[in-house]
Protein backbone atom coordinates (compact mmCIF):
# COMPACT_ATOMS: atom_id res chain seq x y z
CA UNK A 1 0.00 0.00 0.00
CA UNK A 2 1.08 3.71 -0.83
CA UNK A 3 1.43 6.35 1.89
CA UNK A 4 -1.38 8.11 -0.91
CA UNK A 5 -4.78 8.82 1.41
CA UNK A 6 -7.99 6.93 0.33
CA UNK A 7 -10.54 8.70 -1.26
CA UNK A 8 -13.99 6.97 -2.26
CA UNK A 9 -13.51 6.25 -6.37
CA UNK A 10 -17.29 7.49 -6.56
CA UNK A 11 -18.23 10.13 -3.56
CA UNK A 12 -21.04 9.31 -1.39
CA UNK A 13 -21.77 5.44 -2.31
CA UNK A 14 -20.54 3.50 0.29
CA UNK A 15 -19.15 4.62 3.94
CA UNK A 16 -15.34 4.70 4.43
CA UNK A 17 -14.93 2.30 7.42
CA UNK A 18 -12.39 0.13 6.72
CA UNK A 19 -13.37 -2.58 9.27
CA UNK A 20 -16.94 -2.75 9.10
CA UNK A 21 -17.94 -0.95 5.09
CA UNK A 22 -21.61 -0.30 3.97
CA UNK A 23 -23.21 0.91 0.61
CA UNK A 24 -25.28 4.03 1.21
CA UNK A 25 -28.89 3.73 -0.38
CA UNK A 26 -31.93 5.45 -0.10
CA UNK A 27 -35.05 3.91 1.24
CA UNK A 28 -38.76 5.07 0.17
CA UNK A 29 -40.29 6.41 2.89
CA UNK A 30 -43.95 5.83 1.29
CA UNK A 31 -43.16 1.93 0.52
CA UNK A 32 -40.08 0.80 1.51
CA UNK A 33 -38.32 0.41 -1.54
CA UNK A 34 -34.54 0.46 -1.11
CA UNK A 35 -32.38 2.07 -4.13
CA UNK A 36 -28.55 2.14 -4.48
CA UNK A 37 -27.30 3.71 -6.22
CA UNK A 38 -29.39 6.32 -4.40
CA UNK A 39 -32.72 7.89 -5.63
CA UNK A 40 -34.27 10.17 -4.02
CA UNK A 41 -36.47 12.41 -6.11
CA UNK A 42 -38.84 9.25 -7.80
CA UNK A 43 -40.13 6.03 -6.63
CA UNK A 44 -39.27 3.03 -9.06
CA UNK A 45 -42.36 1.40 -7.82
CA UNK A 46 -45.25 1.69 -9.82
CA UNK A 47 -47.59 1.72 -7.35
CA UNK A 48 -46.02 4.35 -5.43
CA UNK A 49 -45.47 8.27 -6.21
CA UNK A 50 -43.78 9.34 -3.28
CA UNK A 51 -41.06 11.86 -3.22
CA UNK A 52 -39.55 11.17 0.47
CA UNK A 53 -36.62 9.21 0.86
CA UNK A 54 -34.24 7.81 3.95
CA UNK A 55 -30.29 7.39 3.16
CA UNK A 56 -29.66 3.97 4.57
CA UNK A 57 -26.79 1.48 5.16
CA UNK A 58 -27.09 -1.49 3.25
CA UNK A 59 -26.54 -4.91 4.68
CA UNK A 60 -23.19 -5.78 4.51
CA UNK A 61 -22.96 -9.28 4.00
CA UNK A 62 -25.56 -11.21 1.30
CA UNK A 63 -24.68 -14.82 -1.17
CA UNK A 64 -23.97 -15.02 -4.69
CA UNK A 65 -26.64 -14.79 -7.62
CA UNK A 66 -23.33 -15.53 -10.09
CA UNK A 67 -19.92 -14.49 -10.90
CA UNK A 68 -17.52 -14.30 -13.60
CA UNK A 69 -14.58 -12.79 -14.32
CA UNK A 70 -12.96 -10.02 -15.92
CA UNK A 71 -9.95 -12.03 -18.28
CA UNK A 72 -8.77 -8.57 -20.59
CA UNK A 73 -8.94 -4.82 -19.44
CA UNK A 74 -11.87 -2.77 -19.74
CA UNK A 75 -11.89 0.45 -21.31
CA UNK A 76 -12.07 3.93 -19.90
CA UNK A 77 -12.87 4.96 -17.88
CA UNK A 78 -11.87 2.11 -15.88
CA UNK A 79 -8.15 2.27 -14.62
CA UNK A 80 -6.24 -0.35 -15.42
CA UNK A 81 -2.78 -1.87 -13.20
CA UNK A 82 0.22 -2.16 -15.41
CA UNK A 83 0.15 -4.61 -16.38
CA UNK A 84 -3.49 -5.68 -16.31
CA UNK A 85 -4.39 -7.82 -13.41
CA UNK A 86 -7.79 -10.21 -14.18
CA UNK A 87 -10.55 -9.73 -11.37
CA UNK A 88 -13.42 -11.78 -10.36
CA UNK A 89 -16.91 -10.18 -10.38
CA UNK A 90 -19.61 -11.40 -8.00
CA UNK A 91 -23.67 -10.61 -8.13
CA UNK A 92 -24.55 -10.49 -4.48
CA UNK A 93 -28.21 -10.76 -3.23
CA UNK A 94 -29.06 -8.73 -0.33
CA UNK A 95 -31.76 -10.73 1.23
CA UNK A 96 -33.67 -7.56 3.81
CA UNK A 97 -32.88 -5.33 0.58
CA UNK A 98 -34.04 -8.25 -1.41
CA UNK A 99 -31.78 -6.87 -4.48
CA UNK A 100 -28.53 -7.89 -6.31
CA UNK A 101 -25.70 -5.75 -6.36
CA UNK A 102 -22.78 -6.45 -8.51
CA UNK A 103 -19.12 -5.34 -7.86
CA UNK A 104 -15.24 -6.52 -8.38
CA UNK A 105 -14.15 -9.38 -5.80
CA UNK A 106 -11.47 -8.80 -3.51
CA UNK A 107 -7.63 -9.60 -5.16
CA UNK A 108 -6.81 -13.05 -4.45
CA UNK A 109 -10.35 -14.95 -5.03
CA UNK A 110 -11.01 -16.36 -8.48
CA UNK A 111 -14.38 -18.13 -9.86
CA UNK A 112 -12.67 -21.35 -9.13
CA UNK A 113 -12.77 -20.04 -5.26
CA UNK A 114 -16.88 -19.26 -5.67
CA UNK A 115 -20.39 -20.62 -6.16
CA UNK A 116 -24.12 -19.55 -6.77
CA UNK A 117 -25.27 -19.53 -3.20
CA UNK A 118 -21.46 -18.93 -1.30
CA UNK A 119 -22.23 -16.24 1.75
CA UNK A 120 -19.99 -12.86 0.97
CA UNK A 121 -19.27 -9.60 2.67
CA UNK A 122 -18.78 -6.57 1.61
CA UNK A 123 -15.11 -4.85 2.24
CA UNK A 124 -13.54 -1.70 0.85
CA UNK A 125 -10.09 -2.21 -1.65
CA UNK A 126 -8.20 -0.46 -3.81
CA UNK A 127 -9.57 0.11 -7.49
CA UNK A 128 -7.08 2.50 -9.03
CA UNK A 129 -4.34 5.10 -7.58
CA UNK A 130 -4.40 8.37 -9.30
CA UNK A 131 -1.73 11.50 -8.21
CA UNK A 132 -3.19 12.75 -5.12
CA UNK A 133 -5.11 9.45 -3.57
CA UNK A 134 -5.97 5.89 -3.87
CA UNK A 135 -9.25 5.64 -4.31
CA UNK A 136 -11.25 2.19 -2.81
CA UNK A 137 -14.10 0.79 -3.73
CA UNK A 138 -16.68 -1.94 -2.39
CA UNK A 139 -15.60 -5.50 -3.33
CA UNK A 140 -17.23 -8.73 -2.41
CA UNK A 141 -15.12 -11.61 -0.25
CA UNK A 142 -16.32 -14.95 0.39
CA UNK A 143 -17.04 -14.70 4.41
CA UNK A 144 -15.68 -18.27 4.76
CA UNK A 145 -11.92 -17.31 5.91
CA UNK A 146 -11.31 -20.80 3.92
CA UNK A 147 -12.26 -18.50 0.80
CA UNK A 148 -9.47 -16.33 0.43
CA UNK A 149 -6.22 -17.37 -0.44
CA UNK B 1 -57.06 -11.28 -37.19
CA UNK B 2 -57.20 -8.28 -38.57
CA UNK B 3 -54.13 -7.08 -36.76
CA UNK B 4 -52.05 -8.43 -38.87
CA UNK B 5 -49.84 -6.89 -41.56
CA UNK B 6 -47.96 -8.34 -44.72
CA UNK B 7 -44.25 -8.79 -45.23
CA UNK B 8 -44.22 -8.73 -49.16
CA UNK B 9 -40.23 -8.06 -49.15
CA UNK B 10 -36.68 -8.62 -47.43
CA UNK B 11 -33.83 -7.95 -48.18
CA UNK B 12 -29.81 -7.32 -46.81
CA UNK B 13 -26.51 -6.23 -47.23
CA UNK B 14 -23.93 -9.17 -46.06
CA UNK B 15 -22.70 -8.74 -42.40
CA UNK B 16 -19.07 -8.06 -42.49
CA UNK B 17 -16.51 -5.19 -41.57
CA UNK B 18 -16.40 -3.10 -44.97
CA UNK B 19 -15.82 0.28 -43.47
CA UNK B 20 -18.12 1.66 -45.69
CA UNK B 21 -20.75 4.69 -44.39
CA UNK B 22 -24.14 3.03 -42.86
CA UNK B 23 -26.63 4.67 -45.33
CA UNK B 24 -24.93 2.53 -48.41
CA UNK B 25 -26.00 -1.07 -46.82
CA UNK B 26 -29.36 0.49 -45.95
CA UNK B 27 -29.59 1.22 -49.71
CA UNK B 28 -28.70 -1.87 -50.70
CA UNK B 29 -30.60 -3.53 -48.25
CA UNK B 30 -33.96 -1.06 -49.39
CA UNK B 31 -33.11 -1.96 -52.68
CA UNK B 32 -33.09 -5.87 -52.42
CA UNK B 33 -36.28 -5.93 -50.23
CA UNK B 34 -37.92 -3.33 -52.91
CA UNK B 35 -37.35 -5.62 -55.82
CA UNK B 36 -38.44 -8.88 -53.61
CA UNK B 37 -41.73 -6.99 -53.22
CA UNK B 38 -42.30 -5.69 -56.84
CA UNK B 39 -43.39 -2.68 -55.11
CA UNK B 40 -42.12 0.77 -56.92
CA UNK B 41 -40.39 2.80 -54.48
CA UNK B 42 -43.08 5.52 -55.37
CA UNK B 43 -45.68 3.56 -53.36
CA UNK B 44 -44.23 3.46 -50.31
CA UNK B 45 -45.84 6.41 -48.13
CA UNK B 46 -43.88 5.88 -45.09
CA UNK B 47 -39.82 5.12 -44.42
CA UNK B 48 -39.72 3.66 -40.67
CA UNK B 49 -35.70 3.89 -39.96
CA UNK B 50 -34.27 2.22 -36.98
CA UNK B 51 -31.18 4.72 -35.91
CA UNK B 52 -27.47 3.92 -35.14
CA UNK B 53 -25.67 6.21 -32.90
CA UNK B 54 -22.59 5.94 -34.19
CA UNK B 55 -22.24 7.43 -37.28
CA UNK B 56 -23.18 11.04 -36.66
CA UNK B 57 -26.34 12.79 -37.41
CA UNK B 58 -27.42 11.51 -40.22
CA UNK B 59 -28.07 7.87 -37.71
CA UNK B 60 -29.96 9.56 -35.42
CA UNK B 61 -32.51 11.36 -38.18
CA UNK B 62 -32.54 7.54 -39.87
CA UNK B 63 -35.65 7.30 -41.72
CA UNK B 64 -35.41 10.75 -43.35
CA UNK B 65 -31.45 9.71 -44.64
CA UNK B 66 -32.40 6.75 -45.98
CA UNK B 67 -35.74 8.57 -47.75
CA UNK B 68 -33.29 10.89 -49.17
CA UNK B 69 -30.91 8.34 -50.39
CA UNK B 70 -33.13 6.60 -52.15
CA UNK B 71 -34.38 9.51 -53.57
CA UNK B 72 -37.41 12.21 -51.73
CA UNK B 73 -40.94 10.95 -53.16
CA UNK B 74 -42.75 12.42 -50.34
CA UNK B 75 -42.92 9.78 -48.17
CA UNK B 76 -43.36 10.59 -44.63
CA UNK B 77 -40.45 9.37 -42.23
CA UNK B 78 -39.99 8.03 -38.51
CA UNK B 79 -36.98 7.21 -36.87
CA UNK B 80 -36.81 4.49 -33.49
CA UNK B 81 -33.87 3.83 -31.18
CA UNK B 82 -34.17 1.07 -28.61
CA UNK B 83 -30.59 -0.16 -29.16
CA UNK B 84 -30.99 -3.78 -30.30
CA UNK B 85 -34.64 -3.73 -30.56
CA UNK B 86 -34.25 -0.60 -32.55
CA UNK B 87 -35.26 -2.44 -35.81
CA UNK B 88 -38.70 -3.97 -33.91
CA UNK B 89 -39.69 -0.89 -33.20
CA UNK B 90 -39.26 0.72 -36.32
CA UNK B 91 -41.17 -2.23 -37.12
CA UNK B 92 -43.84 -1.58 -34.56
CA UNK B 93 -44.69 1.74 -35.71
CA UNK B 94 -44.95 1.04 -38.92
CA UNK B 95 -47.58 -1.32 -38.04
CA UNK B 96 -49.46 1.05 -35.98
CA UNK B 97 -48.94 3.20 -39.24
CA UNK B 98 -50.99 0.28 -41.93
CA UNK B 99 -53.11 -0.61 -39.22
CA UNK B 100 -54.84 2.74 -38.55
CA UNK B 101 -55.50 3.25 -42.69
CA UNK B 102 -53.13 5.73 -42.68
CA UNK B 103 -50.83 4.10 -45.71
CA UNK B 104 -51.03 0.71 -47.28
CA UNK B 105 -46.76 0.00 -47.96
CA UNK B 106 -44.03 0.47 -45.68
CA UNK B 107 -40.47 0.51 -45.59
CA UNK B 108 -38.51 -0.10 -42.28
CA UNK B 109 -35.13 -0.07 -42.50
CA UNK B 110 -31.71 -0.46 -40.29
CA UNK B 111 -27.88 -0.12 -40.65
CA UNK B 112 -25.18 0.44 -38.95
CA UNK B 113 -21.15 1.02 -39.44
CA UNK B 114 -19.55 -0.44 -36.12
CA UNK B 115 -16.15 1.35 -34.90
CA UNK B 116 -13.30 -1.12 -33.38
CA UNK B 117 -12.62 -2.27 -30.08
CA UNK B 118 -15.20 -1.88 -26.88
CA UNK B 119 -18.26 0.47 -27.30
CA UNK B 120 -17.34 3.46 -24.63
CA UNK B 121 -19.42 5.43 -22.84
CA UNK B 122 -19.25 9.21 -22.85
CA UNK B 123 -15.85 10.80 -20.65
CA UNK B 124 -15.77 12.44 -17.73
CA UNK B 125 -16.99 11.73 -14.26
CA UNK B 126 -20.58 11.21 -14.47
CA UNK B 127 -21.68 8.75 -11.60
CA UNK B 128 -25.23 9.62 -12.54
CA UNK B 129 -25.03 7.56 -15.87
CA UNK B 130 -25.24 3.63 -15.04
CA UNK B 131 -23.07 2.97 -18.71
CA UNK B 132 -20.49 5.06 -16.88
CA UNK B 133 -20.39 3.84 -13.89
CA UNK B 134 -20.15 -0.14 -14.50
CA UNK B 135 -17.04 0.34 -16.77
CA UNK B 136 -15.58 2.33 -14.04
CA UNK B 137 -15.81 -0.23 -12.10
CA UNK B 138 -14.37 -2.73 -13.92
CA UNK B 139 -17.82 -3.96 -15.64
CA UNK B 140 -18.20 -4.85 -19.40
CA UNK B 141 -20.99 -6.27 -21.67
CA UNK B 142 -19.52 -10.07 -21.63
CA UNK B 143 -19.33 -9.72 -17.61
CA UNK B 144 -23.53 -9.84 -18.17
CA UNK B 145 -23.26 -12.90 -20.07
CA UNK B 146 -20.42 -14.44 -17.95
CA UNK B 147 -22.96 -13.94 -14.83
CA UNK B 148 -25.96 -15.49 -16.65
CA UNK B 149 -23.83 -18.69 -18.10
CA UNK B 150 -21.99 -19.22 -15.11
CA UNK B 151 -25.45 -19.21 -12.95
CA UNK B 152 -26.94 -21.74 -15.72
CA UNK B 153 -24.10 -23.95 -15.12
CA UNK B 154 -24.25 -23.80 -10.96
CA UNK B 155 -28.36 -24.37 -11.01
CA UNK B 156 -28.65 -26.57 -14.17
CA UNK B 157 -25.59 -28.23 -14.70
CA UNK B 158 -25.06 -26.93 -17.53
CA UNK B 159 -21.17 -27.42 -18.92
CA UNK B 160 -18.69 -25.84 -21.09
CA UNK B 161 -18.92 -28.15 -23.84
CA UNK B 162 -22.43 -27.23 -24.09
CA UNK B 163 -21.94 -23.65 -24.56
CA UNK B 164 -19.00 -24.85 -27.43
CA UNK B 165 -21.80 -27.07 -28.89
CA UNK B 166 -24.04 -24.23 -29.29
CA UNK B 167 -21.33 -21.87 -31.05
CA UNK B 168 -20.61 -25.41 -33.33
CA UNK B 169 -24.44 -25.92 -33.93
CA UNK B 170 -24.55 -22.13 -35.39
CA UNK B 171 -21.46 -22.22 -37.09
CA UNK B 172 -22.29 -25.47 -39.10
CA UNK B 173 -25.76 -23.29 -40.54
CA UNK B 174 -24.52 -19.91 -40.67
CA UNK B 175 -21.15 -21.69 -42.60
CA UNK B 176 -24.72 -22.14 -45.54
CA UNK B 177 -25.71 -18.93 -45.12
CA UNK B 178 -24.15 -16.15 -47.54
CA UNK B 179 -24.97 -12.62 -46.16
CA UNK B 180 -23.12 -14.11 -42.80
CA UNK B 181 -19.91 -12.76 -41.91
CA UNK B 182 -18.34 -15.77 -40.67
CA UNK B 183 -18.71 -18.91 -42.74
CA UNK B 184 -16.72 -21.39 -41.54
CA UNK B 185 -17.66 -24.41 -38.99
CA UNK B 186 -16.01 -24.48 -35.78
CA UNK B 187 -15.19 -27.71 -33.47
CA UNK B 188 -15.92 -28.12 -29.81
CA UNK B 189 -11.97 -27.86 -29.44
CA UNK B 190 -11.37 -25.20 -31.09
CA UNK B 191 -13.88 -23.14 -29.14
CA UNK B 192 -12.15 -24.62 -26.21
CA UNK B 193 -8.90 -23.04 -27.37
CA UNK B 194 -10.00 -19.54 -27.73
CA UNK B 195 -8.80 -17.07 -24.92
CA UNK B 196 -11.14 -17.07 -21.83
CA UNK B 197 -12.84 -13.60 -21.61
CA UNK B 198 -15.35 -13.57 -18.80
CA UNK B 199 -15.40 -16.94 -17.38
CA UNK B 200 -17.36 -19.38 -18.20
CA UNK B 201 -17.30 -17.45 -21.75
CA UNK B 202 -14.40 -17.60 -24.35
CA UNK B 203 -13.76 -15.31 -27.43
CA UNK B 204 -15.86 -18.09 -29.32
CA UNK B 205 -18.44 -17.76 -27.32
CA UNK B 206 -19.40 -14.03 -27.63
CA UNK B 207 -20.72 -12.24 -30.55
CA UNK B 208 -18.64 -10.00 -32.34
CA UNK B 209 -20.01 -6.44 -34.14
CA UNK B 210 -20.83 -6.20 -37.51
CA UNK B 211 -21.28 -3.95 -40.43
CA UNK B 212 -24.40 -4.41 -41.90
CA UNK B 213 -28.33 -3.69 -43.09
CA UNK B 214 -31.49 -5.06 -43.19
CA UNK B 215 -35.16 -3.66 -44.75
CA UNK B 216 -38.53 -5.39 -45.12
CA UNK B 217 -41.96 -3.61 -47.40
CA UNK B 218 -44.50 -4.07 -45.18
CA UNK B 219 -47.58 -3.44 -46.09
CA UNK B 220 -51.51 -4.62 -45.30
CA UNK B 221 -52.73 -7.64 -45.97
CA UNK B 222 -55.69 -6.13 -48.16
CA UNK B 223 -53.10 -4.23 -50.56
CA UNK B 224 -51.12 -7.84 -50.63
CA UNK B 225 -54.22 -9.45 -51.71
CA UNK B 226 -54.63 -6.43 -54.07
CA UNK B 227 -51.17 -7.19 -55.75
CA UNK B 228 -51.34 -11.26 -55.95
CA UNK B 229 -49.90 -11.71 -52.39
CA UNK B 230 -52.40 -12.74 -50.19
CA UNK B 231 -50.67 -15.54 -49.36
CA UNK B 232 -47.71 -13.31 -48.19
CA UNK B 233 -46.01 -14.21 -44.63
CA UNK B 234 -47.76 -12.13 -42.03
CA UNK B 235 -45.99 -10.28 -39.08
CA UNK B 236 -48.54 -11.58 -36.54
CA UNK B 237 -47.67 -10.32 -33.10
CA UNK B 238 -44.34 -7.77 -32.10
CA UNK B 239 -43.78 -7.40 -28.29
CA UNK B 240 -41.82 -5.08 -26.41
CA UNK B 241 -43.03 -4.87 -23.04
CA UNK B 242 -41.37 -4.00 -20.55
CA UNK B 243 -40.61 -6.10 -17.73
CA UNK B 244 -42.53 -5.52 -14.00
CA UNK B 245 -41.24 -4.01 -11.07
CA UNK B 246 -39.15 -5.44 -9.15
CA UNK B 247 -37.27 -7.38 -11.75
CA UNK B 248 -34.63 -9.67 -9.67
CA UNK B 249 -31.85 -10.10 -12.68
CA UNK B 250 -29.41 -7.50 -13.12
CA UNK B 251 -29.36 -6.28 -16.52
CA UNK B 252 -26.96 -4.42 -18.84
CA UNK B 253 -25.46 -1.56 -17.99
CA UNK B 254 -26.92 -1.35 -14.43
CA UNK B 255 -25.19 -2.51 -11.25
CA UNK B 256 -27.84 -3.33 -9.00
CA UNK B 257 -31.24 -4.36 -9.57
CA UNK B 258 -34.85 -3.32 -8.39
CA UNK B 259 -35.03 -3.78 -4.37
CA UNK B 260 -38.43 -6.17 -4.04
CA UNK B 261 -38.46 -5.41 -0.13
CA UNK B 262 -41.49 -3.63 -0.65
CA UNK B 263 -43.09 -4.72 -4.50
CA UNK B 264 -42.54 -8.19 -4.03
CA UNK B 265 -40.26 -10.28 -6.42
CA UNK B 266 -41.71 -10.24 -10.06
CA UNK B 267 -39.91 -13.79 -11.32
CA UNK B 268 -40.35 -12.92 -14.52
CA UNK B 269 -37.38 -10.80 -16.40
CA UNK B 270 -38.21 -9.21 -19.69
CA UNK B 271 -36.78 -12.29 -21.18
CA UNK B 272 -39.72 -14.10 -20.52
CA UNK B 273 -42.16 -11.39 -20.43
CA UNK B 274 -41.69 -10.64 -24.11
CA UNK B 275 -42.46 -13.84 -25.49
CA UNK B 276 -45.41 -13.99 -23.51
CA UNK B 277 -47.09 -11.36 -24.96
CA UNK B 278 -46.12 -12.03 -28.63
CA UNK B 279 -47.85 -14.94 -27.96
CA UNK B 280 -50.79 -13.79 -26.65
CA UNK B 281 -51.31 -11.32 -29.59
CA UNK B 282 -50.54 -13.86 -32.42
CA UNK B 283 -53.11 -16.41 -30.17
CA UNK B 284 -50.44 -19.04 -30.59
CA UNK B 285 -48.66 -20.92 -27.81
CA UNK B 286 -45.02 -22.08 -27.94
CA UNK B 287 -46.09 -25.58 -29.52
CA UNK B 288 -46.95 -23.95 -32.75
CA UNK B 289 -43.00 -22.55 -33.02
CA UNK B 290 -41.45 -23.99 -36.44
CA UNK B 291 -38.02 -22.58 -35.64
CA UNK B 292 -37.16 -19.35 -33.55
CA UNK B 293 -34.05 -16.67 -34.67
CA UNK B 294 -32.99 -15.52 -30.83
CA UNK B 295 -30.47 -13.26 -30.01
CA UNK B 296 -27.25 -15.49 -29.01
CA UNK B 297 -25.38 -11.97 -27.61
CA UNK B 298 -23.12 -15.30 -25.83
CA UNK B 299 -23.88 -18.67 -26.96
CA UNK B 300 -25.35 -19.46 -23.26
CA UNK B 301 -27.91 -16.43 -23.78
CA UNK B 302 -29.66 -18.60 -26.47
CA UNK B 303 -30.49 -21.24 -24.05
CA UNK B 304 -31.67 -19.02 -21.30
CA UNK B 305 -33.69 -17.45 -24.38
CA UNK B 306 -35.16 -21.03 -25.31
CA UNK B 307 -36.83 -21.38 -21.91
CA UNK B 308 -38.34 -17.82 -22.19
CA UNK B 309 -39.86 -18.30 -25.20
CA UNK B 310 -41.11 -21.77 -23.33
CA UNK B 311 -39.28 -23.42 -25.98
CA UNK B 312 -38.15 -25.66 -23.44
CA UNK B 313 -38.85 -26.00 -19.52
CA UNK B 314 -36.29 -23.84 -17.79
CA UNK B 315 -33.46 -25.76 -16.90
CA UNK B 316 -33.78 -27.67 -20.05
CA UNK B 317 -32.36 -26.05 -23.03
CA UNK B 318 -28.74 -27.87 -22.91
CA UNK B 319 -30.75 -31.58 -23.08
CA UNK B 320 -32.83 -30.13 -26.13
CA UNK B 321 -29.40 -28.64 -27.57
CA UNK B 322 -27.73 -32.35 -27.04
CA UNK B 323 -30.77 -34.28 -29.07
CA UNK B 324 -30.37 -32.45 -31.61
CA UNK B 325 -33.36 -30.78 -31.27
CA UNK B 326 -32.60 -27.25 -32.03
CA UNK B 327 -30.48 -27.82 -35.04
CA UNK B 328 -32.07 -27.61 -38.57
CA UNK B 329 -33.52 -30.80 -39.22
CA UNK B 330 -34.37 -31.25 -35.37
CA UNK B 331 -37.63 -30.43 -33.97
CA UNK B 332 -37.50 -27.12 -32.97
CA UNK B 333 -34.41 -25.33 -34.80
CA UNK B 334 -32.71 -22.46 -33.21
CA UNK B 335 -30.57 -19.65 -35.21
CA UNK B 336 -31.26 -21.56 -38.30
CA UNK B 337 -29.54 -18.18 -40.32
CA UNK B 338 -26.67 -18.77 -37.61
CA UNK B 339 -27.63 -16.17 -35.74
CA UNK B 340 -25.25 -13.26 -34.12
CA UNK B 341 -22.72 -16.16 -33.60
CA UNK B 342 -22.11 -15.78 -37.54
CA UNK B 343 -23.36 -12.53 -38.25
CA UNK B 344 -22.03 -10.55 -35.46
CA UNK B 345 -24.46 -7.70 -33.77
CA UNK B 346 -25.34 -4.52 -36.60
CA UNK B 347 -27.35 -3.05 -33.56
CA UNK B 348 -30.01 -1.23 -35.79
CA UNK B 349 -29.82 -3.79 -38.42
CA UNK B 350 -30.20 -7.12 -36.27
CA UNK B 351 -33.73 -7.22 -35.21
CA UNK B 352 -34.83 -6.90 -38.99
CA UNK B 353 -32.45 -9.39 -40.04
CA UNK B 354 -33.92 -11.46 -37.74
CA UNK B 355 -37.58 -11.22 -39.51
CA UNK B 356 -36.17 -11.40 -43.00
CA UNK B 357 -34.78 -14.85 -42.13
CA UNK B 358 -38.16 -16.14 -40.66
CA UNK B 359 -39.81 -14.79 -44.00
CA UNK B 360 -37.57 -16.45 -46.40
CA UNK B 361 -37.98 -19.43 -44.35
CA UNK B 362 -41.82 -19.93 -44.25
CA UNK B 363 -41.66 -19.25 -47.90
CA UNK B 364 -39.31 -21.75 -48.28
CA UNK B 365 -36.30 -20.14 -50.08
CA UNK B 366 -33.72 -20.66 -47.54
CA UNK B 367 -32.17 -23.29 -49.64
CA UNK B 368 -29.08 -25.11 -48.04
CA UNK B 369 -30.71 -24.25 -44.06
CA UNK B 370 -34.68 -24.55 -44.95
CA UNK B 371 -36.66 -25.75 -42.33
CA UNK B 372 -39.14 -28.09 -43.45
CA UNK B 373 -42.49 -27.80 -43.34
CA UNK B 374 -41.53 -24.19 -41.47
CA UNK B 375 -45.22 -22.02 -40.77
CA UNK B 376 -44.56 -19.55 -37.62
CA UNK B 377 -41.54 -18.45 -36.55
CA UNK B 378 -40.20 -16.14 -33.42
CA UNK B 379 -37.78 -13.64 -32.83
CA UNK B 380 -36.38 -12.42 -29.45
CA UNK B 381 -33.82 -9.72 -28.71
CA UNK B 382 -32.43 -7.23 -26.14
CA UNK B 383 -32.13 -3.89 -25.89
CA UNK B 384 -30.75 -1.73 -22.49
CA UNK B 385 -31.85 -1.16 -19.19
CA UNK B 386 -34.10 -4.60 -19.06
CA UNK B 387 -36.36 -4.16 -22.44
CA UNK B 388 -36.19 -5.70 -25.91
CA UNK B 389 -38.35 -7.13 -28.33
CA UNK B 390 -39.88 -10.20 -29.73
CA UNK B 391 -41.74 -10.55 -33.26
CA UNK B 392 -44.29 -13.60 -34.59
CA UNK B 393 -44.62 -14.07 -37.91
CA UNK B 394 -46.63 -16.83 -39.89
CA UNK B 395 -47.77 -17.76 -43.28
ZN1 LIG C 1 -42.06 4.15 -2.88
Amino acid sequence: MSAKPLAPAIDGWHTMDMHQPHLIGTRCIDCGTYFFPKQSSYCRNPACDSTDFEEVELSRTGTIWSYTNACYKPPEPFVAADPFEPYAIAAVQLEQEQMVVLGQVVAGVGVEDLKVGMPMELVLETLYEDEEDTKVTWKWKPRSASGAK
Amino acid sequence: MSQEIAILGAGMHPWGKWGKYFVEYGVAAAREALADSGVPWQDVRFVSGAATIRCGYPGYVAGATFAQALGWQGAEVNTSYAACASGSQALAAARTKILSGACDVALVVGADTTPKGFLAPAKGYRPEDPDWVRFYLGVTNPTYFGLYARRRMDLYGDTLEDFAAVKVKNAAIGSKNPRARYQKCFTTEEVAASAMVADPLRLMDICATSDGGAALIVSSVEYAKKIGKGDAPRIAAISTVTPTFASGVVEMPDIATDSAAAAGIEASSYRSSIPLKAYEEAGIGPEDISLAEVYDLSTALELDWIEDLRLAPRGEAAQLLRNGDTSVGGKIPVNASGGLACFGEAVPAQALSQVCELTWQLRGQAGERQVEGARVGITANQGLFGHGSSVIVKR
